[in-house]
């Protein structure tokens, strides 16, 4: 089904992602003390990298001028699935997650190879250990939705959102809890968030997103940087969706909520950020393991409630 | 009243899985004692008449041994026996951490299967007990170190309460102080032996202790 | 039918003169070549008429041999693999052309397209045999055949130490094959192979023994963990053309075996169902799990095979579940998800061997580490290649995510639906697609970005140059097809359905309305796919017309300042793997040779290489083999290599046979 009039959720997710990523820097600028630089920064931020020129090197091919167009895209089409609070998602049909998880997986395959077109080693480590960690993120991901197709009976993200208001949070409580608890650490990895990776920096110590796209310049930056900001929106709807129960009848007011949840959503990940350090590496895939374990568990819960 | 159990029973399947995957004993202590803690509340909940005075001393003898007495004196074995505060496991982590998922599904099986148990209180109630019994198994058989082994003979006594839980409507108070007191009368033992031993020897490797024989 | 028969016979009379040629060695090509081509164009107008729907009769004609019949039938099943067999040979001639031209002063060219046509010829009669014997016959004339292309190039030692690995195994499935039509004629007393025999009256364990032999014999065929092992040694052994015709079509032959096994045989039990799931897990993930360990490119394709063959079943699995529990959407779903990928596999799979063919034509080098920057000497290989690879990965908008979203939706209506029992084999079928996916995302960007992208790093990878039009030729077709399947799938399942039904006898009113759903819901699909490829399209033009004047465009590679000596420094495809190889190395177990010399004044040679060898065959078969061998040595006193003994051999039990017929009559 298609819903043209969710054109809004398209609109509002273009223009508000870039303020959450505000949010989430002026938290941790304000919790180590700083004023920090305004929540209005990224704005700017991604209207001046649009207006640079782009450099590239001799090594390169046409891989890495598309890669980031291919990713940016992907993530755009994510969006179309995507419902906000009341309003339908653009895009509704049976199996549309799985076109979700997938279109990320081909966006970031894109980048993968545009790192490994470079030629150095630094972008080749970040996308060794970005495939691997994103295994286990899709893993959790899937098992996620198998539990909440489990509880819901149906198959299709925005009516999942929809059904799952306050009388299955009374019933199913515990396993919802848990399946918040997996998706919010998803959230964490696919948005190279701290504990997994710092998005500040490339250094050896916290290289997996940041480091595969050293080589990019201008616009083709401006581009990743804005597709990383609407990933995080994408994923904090998914989370939120989940987490709270929208009332139908109370209409643009959700919109609101909505709103509301994201930026609580970007101010828990500032203070994490900040109170939190990033996990040894090999400790990581053990957290993901945990994360994991954890989806099952919820998994094996709502099969054994039936 | 039904939510909290389930609540509780699902916090003691998390812990199960934290002290699989876990490396730290002193953290595997107290993860033990925090499962000991919340089984204490139980009898409060299950209390059908109201909270007596005879369910209220049950739950308090419950909580000062499972959560505090316990606990201290395998941490005053750890530090009089000056043993590393690593776990060796024989299975590594993400390994155990998988295969407990595993046994928590076969638990949740077996229990299906046996419908002519009542199980009143609550569906999580059985499966909760075994997958705690196997777990316990697993970490006595799977860990080196003599400690982590009292670790998982305690957390095998939480199961078979759950399991008293689950069987018993109301719980008779000399069946329960026999179980506590056997639990007791182990733990001493295994904590004077733990330090005999190590007095002795150099480790509690359980593995090495099989140099005794001959 | 008659074109049908026309083409074979033409297939075979080419391949004759080629053989007969061999001295003239452009004759014989163009001869060899010309011969497949317009033999599968012809034998493909009756494949897809009968897609389109048109009915022929089978062809019956008794003759001389004791037993069988030559009995032909093209039905909507045996048309599907009639095109896929036909049109991949096809593509893969035209490239075999110029390929082998390489070998023209070494090899009589024209013995290999005399067996290349024979191997096309009996795959086609295979599918379309619809008696026992003319199956077997031209089962064993299939395995001849590609035994002589597999050791094409016999002066290695590799490469006739694969030929017999997989003589041996082929073999053994022709014993379990020749077991099971045995059976079913001792039980049925027919030798018909196709069709449903619903008034068989098989007791319960003669259907499960049928059963067990067939699957076992299809699946060595077919490459099932774990009789996978002859399939990383043959399919890298062969040359390219050869291994996309036996990668992309032949081991399918083993599914069709296996999909009219279960037509024959009726109703199936549910124990059929799991094991088929489980099989095909295993092979999905081990099979790419070993797939990432290996740095050879042939190899790596090969254990990928193992991977879809693993996906197909897992199609399958869900389709026999819905039998079993009369779900018709599970049938529906599962069944056409697994012809479907049998097509895409198909092509992408021959795409990507004939993609590895060109890069070992043009370097000769195999090994992926020594291989690096060949995209901007070989640009339109690495282009199809790299369509290859996202489409082997499932990953949109290309037709392998069609199908594994065709499994993945029977899946999940499966765990959304009443059915309690179906649950736990539909989450082992998406615990297992997701795990398959996310691996052979990690694979095959390690593939193209290590072969294709970044610098050279040995001097054979420098020296490489474009390969000819004839080989680019038909990779650019199989690119394109990929992306025709997919992006006009929800017509082509509406072709597939006729055959589903056939197999899994759903009526015909339910199977239309569930395909009007799915078609429904795959246009959206499409709708989706196009738009992304024409928004990127935008874009890119965008990009170029604006800013393509601004750039700067030669500078060296920034890596936050790093500069290196060589472009050996860069990340090779065993560093990429090797987080995910120690992850799982419980299954892997990569054993590493260093190689260390120590220093005096300066550091003297150190290497250091590292190797996985495949489990199964380390910890099963060889020292099974080796037990097998210690106890028939016992009987090696009988061997003298002495005529005059053998001679005796036969006499005697030439005497002992006529008496014993004296004493039974």
């Amino acid at each position: 089904m298609i819903h043209w009039y969710s054109i809004f959720s398209l609109v509002s997710a273009m223009i508000c992602a870039p303020f959450l990523k505000g949010v989430i820097a002026r938290t941790k600028a304000i919790l180590s003390g700083r004023m920090g630089a305004s929540v209005f920064q990224p704005y700017f931020d991604l209207w001046r990298i649009f207006q640079k020129k782009s450099v590239y090197s001799k090594t390169t091919s046409w891989i890495f001028k598309t890669g980031p167009v291919i990713y940016f895209v992907t993530i755009l089409i994510a969006l179309f699935f995507l419902p906000l609070g009341n309003l339908p998602a653009i895009l509704q049909f049976q199996g549309d997650f799985i076109v979700l998880i997938y279109l990320l997986g081909l966006g970031r395959f894109f980048m993968v190879i545009a790192a490994l077109d470079t030629g150095s080693s630094f972008e080749g480590m970040g996308a060794s250990r970005e495939v691997f960690f994103a295994f286990f993120a899709e893993i959790i991901l899937f098992l996620c939705f198998i539990t909440l197709s489990l509880l819901t009976k149906v198959l299709s993200l925005a009516e999942i959102h929809f059904i799952l208001s306050d009388g299955l949070w009374l019933n199913t409580g515990v396993v919802l809890f848990l399946v918040v608890v997996a998706l919010f650490v998803v959230f964490l990895i696919e948005n190279s968030r701290i504990p997994f990776d710092d998005p500040n920096t490339h250094l050896e110590l916290t290289m997996i997103h940041e480091v595969m796209i050293l080589d990019h310049s201008g616009p083709e930056l401006g581009l990743i940087l804005y597709a990383s900001q609407l990933k995080v929106w994408i994923f904090g709807l998914i989370l939120l969706g989940i987490a709270v129960p929208f009332d139908p009848q109370v209409g643009v007011f959700n919109v609101v909520v909505v709103m509301a949840g994201m930026i609580l959503l970007s101010l828990i990940v500032g203070v994490i950020e900040s109170v939190t350090a990033r996990l040894k590496l090999f400790k990581i895939s053990q957290f993901l393991i945990g994360a994991m374990t954890i989806s099952m568990l919820a998994l094996i819960l709502a099969l054994g409630g039936r | 009243m039904v939510h909290l159990l389930e609540v509780i029973f699902v916090l003691v399947m998390l812990n199960n899985q934290m002290l699989l995957s876990s490396s730290r004993l002193v953290y595997c202590i107290k993860l033990v004692a925090f499962q000991g803690v919340i089984l204490s509340l139980i009898p409060i909940i299950l209390a059908h008449q109201g909270i007596t005075l005879h369910v209220l001393c049950f739950a308090t003898i419950v909580f000062v041994l499972k959560g505090i007495i316990f606990p201290k004196l395998l941490l005053r074995a750890l530090r009089v026996a000056d043993v590393k505060r690593e776990v060796e496991p024989i299975i590594g982590f993400t390994s155990s951490a998988l295969l407990g998922i595993l046994i928590l599904g076969l638990s949740f099986w077996i229990s299906s299967k046996y419908t002519n148990i009542e199980t009143a209180i609550n569906f999580l109630t059985l499966p909760t007990a075994l997958y705690t019994i196997l777990v316990g198994l697993f970490l006595i058989i799977c860990r080196k170190k003599a400690l982590m082994q009292v670790v998982g003979y305690l957390v095998l006594e939480n199961g078979i309460y759950i399991f008293g839980v689950a069987l018993l409507k109301e719980i008779p108070l000399l069946i329960e102080i026999g179980v506590l007191l056997d639990i007791f009368v182990a733990i001493f033992v295994m904590g004077i032996a733990t330090y005999h031993i190590s007095q002795e020897f150099e480790t509690t490797d359980v593995d090495q202790l099989n140099t005794l024989r001959g | 039918m008659s074109l049908l028969f026309f083409g074979l016979g033409l297939l075979i009379v080419s391949g004759i003169v080629s053989l007969f040629t061999s001295r003239y060695h452009r004759l014989s090509i163009i001869a060899g070549c010309s011969g497949t081509v317009v033999g599968c164009l012809m034998g493909l107008i009756p494949a897809i008429n009968v897609l389109g729907g048109k009915e022929y009769m089978p062809v019956h004609f008794n003759w001389n041999m004791i037993y069988g019949s030559f009995s032909v039938g093209l039905d909507g099943l045996s048309a599907f693999f009639l095109l896929i067999i036909l049109s991949v040979s096809l593509l893969a001639a035209i490239f075999g052309s110029r390929y082998l031209y390489q070998y023209v002063h070494e090899k009589k060219l024209g013995v290999s397209w005399f067996f290349f046509n024979i191997l096309v010829f009996s795959m086609a009669l295979v599918v379309i045999a619809q008696d026992s014997i003319l199956f077997l016959i031209a089962w064993e004339i299939m395995s001849l055949s590609s035994f002589f292309l597999v050791t094409f190039d016999n002066k290695k030692e590799e490469v006739k130490k694969a030929g017999y690995i997989y003589f041996l195994a082929t073999h053994l499935s022709t014993v379990f094959l020749l077991i099971f039509f045995l059976l079913l004629d001792h039980f049925t007393g027919s030798l018909q192979f196709t069709g449903t025999l619903p008034h068989l009256n098989l007791s319960l364990s003669n259907t499960n023994l049928l059963f067990l032999f067939g699957f076992i014999g299809f699946g060595i065929k077919a490459g099932f963990v774990p009789f996978h092992i002859w399939l990383p040694e043959a399919h890298p052994a062969a040359p390219s053309n050869v291994s996309a015709v036996m990668s992309g079509v032949m081991i399918k032959t083993g599914i069709y075996g296996l999909i009219r096994v279960l037509m024959l045989l009726g109703t199936p039990m549910i124990w059929w169902a799991w094991l088929i799931i489980i099989v095909g897990f295993l092979s999905g993930v081990l099979g790419v799990l070993f797939a990432i360990a290996q740095h050879d490119l042939k190899r790596l394709l090969a254990y990928h095979s193992v991977e879809n063959i693993g996906i197909i079943l897992l199609g399958m699995g869900l389709g026999l579940l819905g039998i079993c529990y009369q779900s018709s959407s599970l049938m529906l779903l599962g069944f056409l998800g697994c012809l479907l990928h049998i097509l895409n596999h198909a092509v992408f799979k021959s795409l990507l061997f004939l993609g590895a063919g060109s890069v070992l034509h043009a370097t000769g080098v195999k090994e992926i580490n020594r291989l690096g920057g060949l995209i901007k000497q070989m640009p339109i290989t690495a282009a199809v290649f790299l369509i290859g690879a996202v489409a082997i990965s499932g990953l949109p908008p290309l037709n392998g995510f069609i199908s594994e979203f065709l499994i993945y939706l029977g899946a999940f209506k499966g765990t959304a639906g009443q059915n309690a029992e179906i649950i736990l084999p539909a989450l082992i079928i998406i615990i297992g697609l997701t795990t398959i996916g996310g691996l052979a995302a990690l694979c095959f960007t390690k593939v193209v970005g290590c072969v294709f992208l970044g610098q050279s790093r040995s001097s054979e990878a420098r020296a490489a140059s474009e390969t000819g039009y004839l080989m680019l030729l038909p990779m650019i077709i199989l690119a394109g097809g990929c992306f025709v399947i997919s992006l006009c799938s929800h017509q082509i399942i509406k072709w597939v359905v006729p055959i589903v039904t056939q197999i899994t006898g759903l009526e015909t009113k339910l199977a239309l309305d569930i395909t009007h759903n799915t078609a429904d819901i795959l246009s959206l699909v499409v709708w989706i796919f196009a738009c992304f490829i024409g928004i990127v399209l935008v874009i890119s033009f965008l990009r170029k017309s604006l800013i393509e004047k601004q750039e700067v465009d030669d500078l060296p590679t920034w890596g936050c300042g790093y500069k290196v000596s060589s472009p050996r420094f860069q990340y090779t495809a065993s560093s990429f793997a090797q987080p995910l190889i120690k992850f799982f190395g419980v299954i892997l177990r990569k054993q590493k040779h260093l190689e260390y010399q120590g220093v005096d004044l300066f550091p003297k040679k150190t290497s250091f290489k590292t190797h996985t060898k495949d489990v199964f065959m380390s910890a099963i078969y060889y020292p099974l083999f080796k037990s097998i061998k210690k106890v028939l040595s016992g009987f090696l006193w009988l061997q003298y290599g002495r005529i005059h003994l053998y001679v005796l051999y036969v006499a005697l039990t030439i005497i002992g046979l006529l008496i014993w017929y004296i004493g039974l009559s």
